[in-house]
């Protein structure tokens, strides 16, 4: 079968082109003549597609058919083998993803200890969330943690990215120093810089876990000291391909050194800014690791009988409801929180997305 | 030759001054004048902030050769004994003390980890690569659909599904660090998937055609041809991977039987949170532990993890 396409004649063309009424003719005749002849197949089909190019005689058509690109030398065969390219991919991603994507969008309409036993209870658990002092509390330090996290983030990463990509001794040691604390993970970074303000808090008689302001900014510092590598990176690759006659046209025209920066590397690198805000903004959001192994939440207080952590970031306060809490609605309370935060995570994202990609500059 | 000779002498009798003729040294000398001015102010606040950042590492390894009562009271003194710091110096008692701290060794957390770790991400640099091709190749409705799943994946958060994950893991036995990869393998196949379609697009298709006319079938056009060609974005893929398994602790600890298999964020987790006060200095010793691997493996793959940062970056 394949073979036909090495020795595959060129189709003569003429016919079509000199007399389109007389092929159009013998179309139909031939169409009448496949349908009868023979049941309708893939081949059948893509024989009817390609009776358009007018192919004489029948052999001619045959040899044409298989030099129909893709579909006929590689999508056909690969077909047949479905369960061992993507069957496995698909299984998996309907145990990790789908399904409980589902199931955890159908719980949090319901009342739940365990997942065998629920019963639906409609939007309470939504309002319960909402009526969450702790939730809503959370919230509120969560954003202003994104923002200034997102804005530290992205200056300084940037600031390095455009030392280092100036011809300076050693750029490369630089390099691999600022991005190795992307590689040491969420808890052991949290422990390991509980015990580094610890040393110097201690000095002042208090800790990071007792004091809120220290534990904002302490959060900061670690998610600082870990992403500003990584972002770094990325920076780099977008200097890296601004065109370096632009540089020098700027140059050329006298434009000044914050000229230049404004004019020409930023718009230019907008591509990137918009990768690294979107990723600081959303790790911002998502951020749980960190949050868990510096403070834990820490310092608690009460107020109106409302436990609350100072500390806590959306996602720690999700999991505490799920695994620390007691009452009969938490778990459904806290899938619901659970929905509205992936909700809410997903729009910021794309609203983000869609601000920055529209100050990209066409190339 | 002939021409290459005419195309010489064509442009010896032009003769129009360019860059190139000028004397490099001339201009190397200029870069280095430049180089030397602005660099070196650069290159010495550079240098500071290397220090900075290197620092909390460094600090680690001091404290984990402190004893106990010193860590929280002298954290940034070096575990050297003077007059007022008697026995500050710990030897390696810390790590003796790390290893068999608590009720789990932390030897198993190593071992399970790096099993998680390796099993996981070949799985999913295999299986996605495969899944991948056969998406951008084959091209169907359903294919459409399993793709534009994954990059919705992408996008959702882990507190979404966890407790219905955890518990779906939990009925399908898929709690041991042998079949966890499974659930790796299904969450965190959206990205992977979204690289290699990115790349298999770009592949020209001819290539694979050519080898299908030649008599290959589909699993050897893959394996022999495809395969090959998606190295680089393998390679990408597999450090995401590996750096986003190796430190992840939420996943595992919800779906692992905790009491029988610990990853090492896990231990760590267990250390400080289930045992209130503990040996500060063995919790030291055993942070510095599981930073080493990750150094040692960064300063291998240095190359390779920086690529596939910014390639994974400029594709997500």
């Amino acid at each position: 079968m394949t073979n036909a396409n090495l020795n595959n004649n060129p189709v003569p063309e003429e016919s079509n082109a000199a007399a389109p009424e007389e092929s159009k003719a013998a179309e139909s005749e031939e169409s009448k003549a496949a349908e009868s002849q023979s049941e309708m197949t893939d081949d059948n089909i893509a024989e009817h597609f390609v009776k358009s190019t007018a192919a004489p005689s029948p052999v001619t058509r045959k040899r044409r058919l298989f030099n129909t690109g893709s579909t006929y030398t590689l999508r056909r065969p690969l077909r047949k083998w479905f369960w061992l390219f993507l069957l496995p991919v698909t299984s998996a991603f309907a145990i990790g993803f789908v399904w409980p994507f589902i199931q955890g969008i159908y719980l949090s309409f319901c009342k739940f200890k365990i997942v065998s036993k629920t019963t639906f209870v409609g939007v309470d658990n939504y309002g319960r969330a909402f009526s969450d002092q702790s939730f809503v509390r959370s919230f509120w330090y969560t954003a202003l943690f994104a923002v200034v996290s997102l804005i530290i983030i992205n200056v300084l990463a940037f600031a390095v990215a455009l030392a280092l990509t100036q011809s300076i001794r050693g750029s490369n040691i630089f390099r691999t120093v600022f991005f190795m604390p992307n590689l040491i993970g969420g808890i052991v970074l949290g422990y390991l810089w509980s015990m580094i303000f610890d040393g110097i808090l201690s000095q002042f008689g208090t800790s990071i876990i007792q004091n809120e302001t220290w534990g904002f900014w302490g959060l900061i510092i670690v998610v600082s000291w870990q992403q500003i590598g990584y972002m770094m990176i990325i920076y780099i690759a977008g200097l890296n391909a601004i065109p370096e006659d632009m540089l020098e046209a700027a140059k050329i025209d006298g434009a000044n050194y914050f000229q230049t920066l404004f004019r020409v590397i930023i718009p230019n690198v907008m591509p990137s800014i918009t990768i690294c805000t979107f990723l600081s903004l959303t790790n911002g959001f998502k951020l749980f690791d960190q949050n868990l192994a510096l403070t834990g939440g820490l310092p608690i207080t009460t107020e109106n009988g409302v436990a609350i952590k100072h500390t806590e970031l959306l996602a720690l306060n999700i999991y505490n409801t799920f695994y620390n809490n007691n009452s009969s609605f938490a778990r459904g309370t806290a899938q619901a929180k659970a929905v509205m935060f992936f909700i809410l995570v997903a729009a910021l994202g794309l609203i983000q997305l869609g601000i920055t990609r529209k100050k990209e500059v066409q190339q | 030759m002939a021409k290459a000779k005419n195309d010489m002498e064509f442009s010896e009798a032009k003769k129009v001054i360019t860059v190139n003729d000028i004397d490099p040294n001339i201009l190397k000398d200029a870069q280095k004048k430049h180089r030397t001015k602005k660099g070196l102010v650069l290159t010495i606040i550079l240098s500071i902030i290397s220090l900075v950042y290197v620092f909390p590492v460094a600090a680690v390894l001091i404290n984990s050769f402190k004893t106990n009562t010193y860590v929280k009271t002298d954290t940034f003194r070096l575990p050297i004994n003077d007059a007022q710091h008697e026995n500050i110096w710990a030897g390696f008692n810390n790590f003796t003390k790390g290893m068999t701290f608590g009720d789990y060794p932390f030897i198993n957390s190593v071992i399970n980890s790096l099993i998680i770790t390796l099993i996981s991400a070949a799985l999913i640099v295999i299986c996605t690569s495969m899944a991948a091709w056969y998406i951008a190749r084959v091209n169907s409705i359903f294919c459409k659909i399993i793709y534009y799943l994954c990059v919705f994946s992408m996008v959702v958060t882990l507190q979404m599904v966890m407790y219905t994950l955890s518990k779906t893991a939990d009925t399908l036995k898929l709690n041991t660090p042998w079949t966890i990869p499974i659930v790796y393998l299904g969450f965190g196949a959206g990205l992977a998937i979204f690289m290699f379609v990115g790349f298999v697009k770009s592949i020209p298709i001819e290539i694979e055609e050519a080898a299908a006319i030649d008599g290959c079938g589909p699993v050897r056009t893959f394996f022999q041809v495809v395969f090959p060609m998606l190295r680089p974005t393998m390679i990408s893929v597999g450090i995401l991977e590996i750096m986003w398994i190796w430190n992840d602790y939420l996943l595992p600890y919800l779906v692992l039987d905790i009491n029988k298999y610990r990853t090492i964020p896990i231990h760590i987790q267990y250390l400080k949170g289930s045992y209130g006060q503990v040996d500060l200095g063995a919790t030291m010793a055993l942070l510095l532990l599981s930073i080493i691997p990750i150094i040692i493996f960064y300063l291998f793959c240095q190359k390779y993890i920086i690529k596939g940062v910014a390639a994974g970056a400029v594709k997500g």
